[in-house]
């Protein structure tokens, strides 16, 4: 299954494109904007839509809309003098839960929220009035955490693109932000309306110049600049462009297009569009590590009798790096073996892959938790967390051969405990190699070395 | 018309972890308890009201934010559900009020003769925000007094303390001139925490007070300090260390409401009552009580 982005989105969360465009002709720019984004999105074969909206902040980790049918009527804070906004939203609730699952499996705080009455927020339901009338296409929300850095953002991409691989999605992501966001503070006549200054209007250029050019990551890694430069200090920062960067896989070749750029009340509001095809120029230069597990220290409250929770392991067998033997396949994206050998050895067609386990290369977190202690005291652990890491380890060893899931042929599978294990590891395989068809053995086995459930010993085709 | 007057002037947060712990029958969730030192703090700041005469309660709310100028409920029945988007686990509250519509245009009405940007809400869908909600669940659960409903303009993030507590400061002066003038009694609430550095974990239940308490020693200091200006009567000294207040501690009072408080009060010397204080999801609450009612007897 290929699940990808095929288009990103920069829209505009203020009300008045949906509720007053005809006031002001730069509004009505933005409106027809949004109507050739929705035209686009139409004509696709998307499946869903994926909301970043900064104007949902959470303070408890990420918050995922998991009711099927929000329905309520929104009201602009500021702007209720333009009117109401009858929303009922249609979530894909399977996704949300796929996805709180998989964040907490990279070692986010999250959870899914589905209250009647659940003010869901204004920058959202613009643009799903907007990009989707009629609910043709199911949509997910996901808040933006106050105190998120990139790490934490870029990892919370991540585990989405997790879930859009696994079910195999035509996604689109949307980041509901404003470039500039200093608004007028006094009321003014819709004909007054202008960018608030003029070196707001030359920093919103800039950024535009730039997403037209498809230089995404460029912007993301400028995220903190711009936000000194001409951000209000409001609770969220210009974090939507990390978490729209990730989801591109950090890329600055992306093909850019800006269908509008316009004045609300002084703030940039903009209409972006991005597609994946590349534009031939540029290429991923990330500037800072690229992480993929997020082991932040944030947890302020002391958790450590939280069960699942995946922690960077602290003691256990020294690590190696990789053998760089004859015909030795290896990649610092796969964690590092416990003794001397490589992650993979190629010979003729074929690729022997060494044991492999959930552990996360760079910190060595397991996803799904430990399952014990430095005292050896069981630990309750997530078994289809792990084996879901195990995977995507395997995945990434093959990748560095030049092969892929699609080629493995032959799978020897190690639990540590069968009973309590099998059913869990069965269901992950099921979604994932099991659709690629290789044999497999399952064997019952006293331990393996670090404190995991699950390892697999892979063959596979070049 | 005899004039009106301010009564008392409280320092009410509002972390729906209250009314969730208080488990009155309009909210949904539904607890084992928890945070009995600052719902018995409400309880003590309700008894010292219970005998007062007063005609509605003013609140300004740090949770009903406007960049575009200070805004006043201007519909007099409000019913609806409020569900915290941060915490909706905990607060959805079935509310059904009454705006002192009158009341609130005379503020915003003065406000705007002083020069300030106002405007009144007049949207029948609006929601009215949790913290409102909360502050005044909490101090008045009858819910018989009319409320007036201000919200916090975050001229902090636009310019910066100074000019927040300039606006704050002429808004409590033309609310006071407008309360004078309506001939009303009026319990005035600044709807916000001290310290105000979340936790970003929740515990299971969220009510577990074996996990509760400031997020660090800074945040504790901070609050006793302010506590302690409160108590003795020092709110000069508040208004002037509240750049570095707002900047060391994340206070709550960045929204305007303490500063808006103490200025509707005449910047009191009189001391105020601590009738509890707490941590919730690690930011700290007080709840005080400024007696105004009485000061004409000293």
């Amino acid at each position: 299954m290929s699940g990808e982005i095929i288009k990103s989105l920069i829209v505009p969360p203020h009300p008045h494109p949906a509720l007053c465009p005809e006031k002001n002709e730069g509004w009505q720019r933005i409106r027809d904007a949004y109507d050739e984004a929705r035209r686009q999105i139409e004509e696709s074969d998307a499946d869903l839509i994926i909301i970043y909206s900064t104007l949902w902040p959470s303070v408890i980790g990420h918050q995922i809309q998991a009711d099927p049918n929000p329905e309520w009527v929104m009201v602009d804070s500021d702007f209720h003098d333009l009117g109401s906004i009858h929303y009922s939203l249609k979530i894909d609730t399977d996704f949300a839960h796929a996805w709180n699952k998989a964040n907490i499996s990279r070692g986010l705080e999250s959870r899914t929220v589905a209250y009647d009455g659940f003010p869901v927020d204004v920058g959202s339901v613009v643009a799903l009035e907007l990009l989707n009338p009629n609910n043709r296409i199911p949509a997910v929300i996901c808040s933006t955490n106050v105190y998120s850095n990139r790490a934490e953002t870029t990892v919370l991409a991540k585990s989405c693109m997790d879930v859009i691989k696994q079910q195999g999605k035509k996604a689109v992501a949307v980041s509901v932000m404003s470039l500039s966001n200093r608004m007028f503070t006094e009321p003014i006549e819709p004909h007054e309306d202008r960018i608030h200054s003029l070196k707001d209007d030359e920093w919103n250029q800039k950024i535009l110049e730039f997403l037209s050019e498809g230089r995404l990551e460029d912007i993301g890694q400028l995220s903190r600049t711009i936000h000194d430069q001409i951000r209000v200090k409001k609770v969220v920062a210009f974090k939507p462009m990390w978490w729209l960067s990730a989801m591109n896989d950090n890329r600055n070749d992306l093909t850019g297009e800006v269908l509008a750029y316009e004045a609300i009340h002084g703030a940039g509001a903009a209409v972006v569009v991005l597609s994946p095809e590349s534009n031939g120029t540029g290429d991923k230069e990330y500037d800072e590590d690229d992480v993929d597990f997020y082991g932040g220290d944030r947890n302020v409250l002391d958790s450590s009798d939280d069960e699942t929770v995946n922690k960077p392991l602290n003691s256990g067998p020294a690590l190696y790096d990789p053998v760089e033997g004859k015909n030795a396949v290896n990649t610092n994206k796969a964690p590092k073996p416990v003794g001397a050998y490589p992650h993979a050895r190629r010979e003729g067609d074929l690729i022997y892959l060494s044991g492999v386990g959930p552990r996360q290369p760079g910190d060595n977190s397991i996803p799904g938790g430990p399952i014990k202690d430095k005292a050896g005291n069981p630990l309750n652990y997530d078994i289809k967390a792990q084996t879901r890491a195990v995977v995507d380890n395997i995945a990434r060893i093959l990748e560095e051969a030049g092969s892929s899931l699609d080629n493995v042929i032959d799978v020897t599978s190690f639990l540590v405990d069968m009973d309590r294990d099998f059913s869990g590891y069965n269901e992950v395989w099921a979604e994932t190699l099991g659709k690629v068809g290789p044999t497999r053995t399952t064997l019952a086995i006293r331990a393996l070395p670090t404190p995991i459930a699950v390892e697999m010993k892979v063959i596979a085709k070049v | 018309m005899a004039k009106g007057s301010i009564v008392a002037g409280c320092l009410a947060p509002h972390p729906p972890h209250l009314v969730y712990a208080d488990n009155p029958e309009q909210n949904e969730p539904v607890s084992e308890g928890g945070w009995e030192q600052l719902r018995w703090g409400y309880e003590r700041l309700r008894e010292s009201l219970k005998d007062v005469d007063y005609d509605v309660i003013v609140v300004l709310s740090p949770h009903w934010q406007t960049y575009v100028g200070t805004h006043f409920i201007g519909v007099e029945k409000c019913s609806s559900k409020s569900v915290d988007p941060v915490f909706p686990n905990l607060f959805r509250f079935n509310y059904d009020l009454t705006i002192d519509v009158e009341l609130a245009r005379s503020i915003h009405d003065q406000a705007k003769s002083e020069g300030m940007s106002v405007k009144m809400m007049e949207n029948p869908d609006f929601r009215v925000d949790y913290g409102t909600i909360v502050s005044c669940h909490m101090v008045r659960p009858e819910w018989d007094k009319p409320i007036v409903s201000i919200s916090s303009n975050r001229s902090l993030s636009y310019y910066s303390v100074e000019v927040m507590q300039e606006m704050m400061m002429e808004l409590g002066r033309s609310t006071a001139k407008a309360i004078e003038e309506s001939g009303k009694k009026c319990v005035l609430l600044a709807s916000n925490s001290l310290s105000h550095r979340h936790f970003v974990t929740e515990t299971n239940p969220p009510e577990d007070m074996s996990k509760e308490h400031i997020t660090s020693h800074a945040m504790h200091l901070w609050d006793m300090r302010m506590i302690e200006l409160m108590r003795s009567g020092k709110s000069q000294q508040i208004i002037n260390e509240m750049p570095e207040f707002c900047d060391q501690a994340i206070a709550e009072s960045d929204g305007g409401a303490l500063t808006w408080l103490l200025s509707a009060m005449g910047v009191p010397t009189q001391p105020a009552t601590l009738h509890g204080y707490g941590t919730i999801i690690g930011t700290g609450n007080a709840i005080m009580e400024w007696p105004c009612r009485k000061w004409g007897e000293q």
